[in-house]
């Protein structure tokens, strides 16, 4: 048995045979040549050859997969008839007098090297996709069949180095059950196709491909990144279950995905998700997410060197927005400082970042910072429906200013003849138990609350949630973390107002009975859990779990509060 | 000789699919078709050579071309990165 740990790139799991993906041997011995012209038509009949095969692979794609996927055959046709590889190609075989074959192999590795060096992960899996193009071009030269996934008919797991965007499209859903690869990341088009295709899938292994050997037993768990070489028969019989639950799972969660969320006597609420960059909308959208919950944009301003242009948060916040439509998006202001640096703005290093200067803190003092994303976010806030929430208010004095703040960039957009909804609710996190605590003071001035409990209870226990020696103070069931989320909650309705929660705690089974019951509006979670938490939730009574209010409120300890919610919803 | 400027205002700079269509829109014209941002300047009929130009969102581009058929050249790229959404 040999245990391999990569990257979980599509869910699911797949017991079967290994069948190793071989890359065709492409070796060749660079020659002299006489007749460069002979050469260049090599070259060409190889290119065309190619193509076809392409626009074969390319309209089969279409047909399995949709449009979407086929369009990087197309780019990949362009590649074949790119004059400045082409031409450079045609060049070296007339003035070195070199073969076909070296000439190619040399113009590529030129190409593929400068993407690969490119300082942007996107640019830097297009490399593969040269790769990909050229290998086909140099099997035909070389005259040697290029592996074809389109000929396995038994039930496999392949296993390779890198499967490329046209193995990929060309695998028979039937007969392969899974793969697992040596290299790749969550954004290879490997993985997204494998997502999109639903078969389940482990990259960035390593090396799987020496550990594991043609016929032999292999099960590749795509949903925590395991894959297992020879497996015991206790293990086989383990994840045969696990298979069975995940298949069975998926298949009632499925079923909610365009479903309101609604607890068994029909009370609805808002089961929306935490994103930290455009990119993450897609997965939000396919769980059935109701609405973004907590849009970081500290993304936006890390992995820089230097602050992110208006254009550029205008861009991204407007992108989130257009592809949510009617549905919610509360974005967070900058919270950043602390333990989460951006170097370019030189801070001091702080003795207790926790508690230093970092978030609404630093923004109302960088008031320059500040403005230039709230223009963002307010130019933004005509393509959908923009919240904006305030990270780490202490004090409702903080809350004041930037509320005033944000009103006189609204007032300088207005005056430029700048478009701004007039409908943006402002709200606030509530991280500092100071503000939990007198709650209703504040559901006066702001539009909502959103609990970020990873801090709260941080700040609550008085217990650094990095440090492993006190990380048992991290109870998100202790009643003091329960009471002042209630307090929060209560106050909200008090004056018309809604209550959120955005930290692990909103997605969390035991925890979601207790927060239903405390009458919580919204949810925001991982967009994974959004279909586990409407199937739990569409099962539980709000009015029964809000019955155990106060006996859940007045409890002595996180243990009391667990054994009695898992009595009361096990049942 | 003929050119537009543009501002990208696609999130993602000019990527993949974007890049796709205006290629194969420029391959339509006998003209020679440039793209040129910061110093760089490519050849628009080129894949290669535009992704290879990273070019992100907010970026200013320049087309340019030079030909008998430049003047629609010119209009069809604008009216291309304008429907694919790259810039204005």
């Amino acid at each position: 048995m040999t245990h391999l740990q990569g990257i979980a790139a599509s869910s699911g799991i797949a017991i079967a045979k290994v069948y190793p993906l071989e890359a065709p041997d492409l070796s060749y011995s660079k020659q002299d040549i006489q007749q460069p012209e002979e050469e260049v038509k090599r070259l060409h009949e190889a290119l065309d050859t190619s193509k076809s095969e392409l626009e074969t692979i390319k309209e089969h794609t279409k047909k399995q997969l949709g449009d979407e996927h086929a369009e990087i055959f197309s780019a990949h046709l362009l590649v074949l008839s790119d004059p400045e590889l082409i031409q450079p190609i045609e060049d070296k075989i007339k003035s070195d007098n070199v073969n076909a074959e070296a000439a190619l192999d040399e113009t590529a590795n030129m190409f593929i090297d400068m993407f690969k060096n490119m300082d942007n992960e996107y640019m830097r899996e297009r490399a593969a996709d040269i790769q990909d193009v050229t290998k086909r071009v140099m099997a035909h030269l070389l005259n040697v069949t290029f592996p074809d996934p389109a000929l396995i008919n038994e039930e496999v797991v392949i296993v390779a180095d890198d499967l490329t965007p046209s193995d990929t499209a060309q695998l028979n859903k039937q007969y392969v059950k899974g793969f697992t690869t040596d290299i790749g990341g969550r954004t290879s088009h490997s993985a997204i196709m494998a997502r999109s295709l639903e078969i389940p899938a482990v990259v960035g292994t390593k090396n799987i491909t020496s550990q594991a050997e043609k016929d032999s037993m292999i099960i590749v768990d795509g949903i925590n990144g395991d894959v297992i070489v020879n497996p015991t028969d206790e293990q086989v019989a383990e994840y045969k279950k696990k298979q069975d639950e995940f298949e069975e799972q998926k298949k009632e969660w499925a079923k909610l995905k365009d479903e309101p969320t609604v607890t068994s006597e029909g009370e609805h609420v808002e089961l929306v998700a935490n994103i930290g960059t455009p990119e993450d909308v897609e997965g939000v959208l396919n769980n059935g997410g109701e609405g973004v919950g907590l849009y970081r944009t500290e993304f936006l301003y890390m992995g820089k060197s230097q602050l992110p242009t208006e254009e550029e948060q205008y861009d991204a916040y407007s992108s989130v927005l257009k592809q949510m439509g009617d549905k919610p998006v509360v974005v967070r202001t900058l919270d950043i400082g602390g333990d989460k640096e951006l170097d370019y703005l030189e801070l001091p290093d702080e003795m207790n970042p926790f508690l230093g200067y970092r978030a609404i803190r630093l923004c109302l003092e960088r008031d320059d910072i500040f403005r230039v994303q709230l223009r963002a976010l307010l130019r933004a806030s005509v393509h959908g429906n923009l919240k904006i929430m305030f990270p780490m208010i202490a004090t409702l004095d903080e809350f004041r200013q930037a509320k005033a703040i944000l009103e006189e960039e609204r007032e300088k957009l207005n005056n430029e003849g700048q478009d701004v909804s007039d409908d943006i609710e402002v709200g606030m996190m509530v991280e500092i138990p100071a503000t939990a605590v007198i709650a209703r003071q504040f559901a006066k001035e702001v539009d909502f609350f959103s609990i970020g409990t990873n801090d709260l209870i941080q700040y609550t226990m008085a217990a650094d949630r990095m440090n492993e020696r006190v990380s048992y103070l991290y109870q998100p069931y202790n009643p003091a973390i329960l009471n002042l989320v209630n307090n929060v909650i209560e106050a909200a309705h008090a004056e018309g107002k809604w209550a959120g929660m955005c930290g692990e705690m909103a997605g969390d089974e035991i925890a979601i009975p207790i927060l239903l019951g405390l009458g919580l509006d919204e949810f925001s979670m991982s967009a994974t859990s959004i279909l586990p938490a409407r199937t739990q939730i569409r099962d539980l009574s709000k009015k029964e779990m809000a019955s155990y209010k106060e006996e859940i409120l007045s409890m002595g300890t996180a243990e009391e509060v667990v054994a009695f919610v898992k009595e009361k919803t096990q049942s | 000789m003929k050119e537009q400027t543009f501002k990208i205002t696609s999130a993602d700079g000019v990527h993949a699919r974007p890049a796709t269509v205006l290629v194969q829109n420029a391959g339509k014209y006998e003209s020679d078709i440039n793209l040129h941002y910061k110093e760089k300047a490519v050849n628009l009929k080129s894949i290669m050579g535009i992704m290879s130009l990273g070019i992100p969102a907010g970026a200013e581009v320049k087309i340019t071309a030079e030909g008998g058929d430049e003047d629609e050249a010119i209009e069809h790229l604008t009216t291309t990165m304008k429907n694919e959404g790259l810039g204005e």
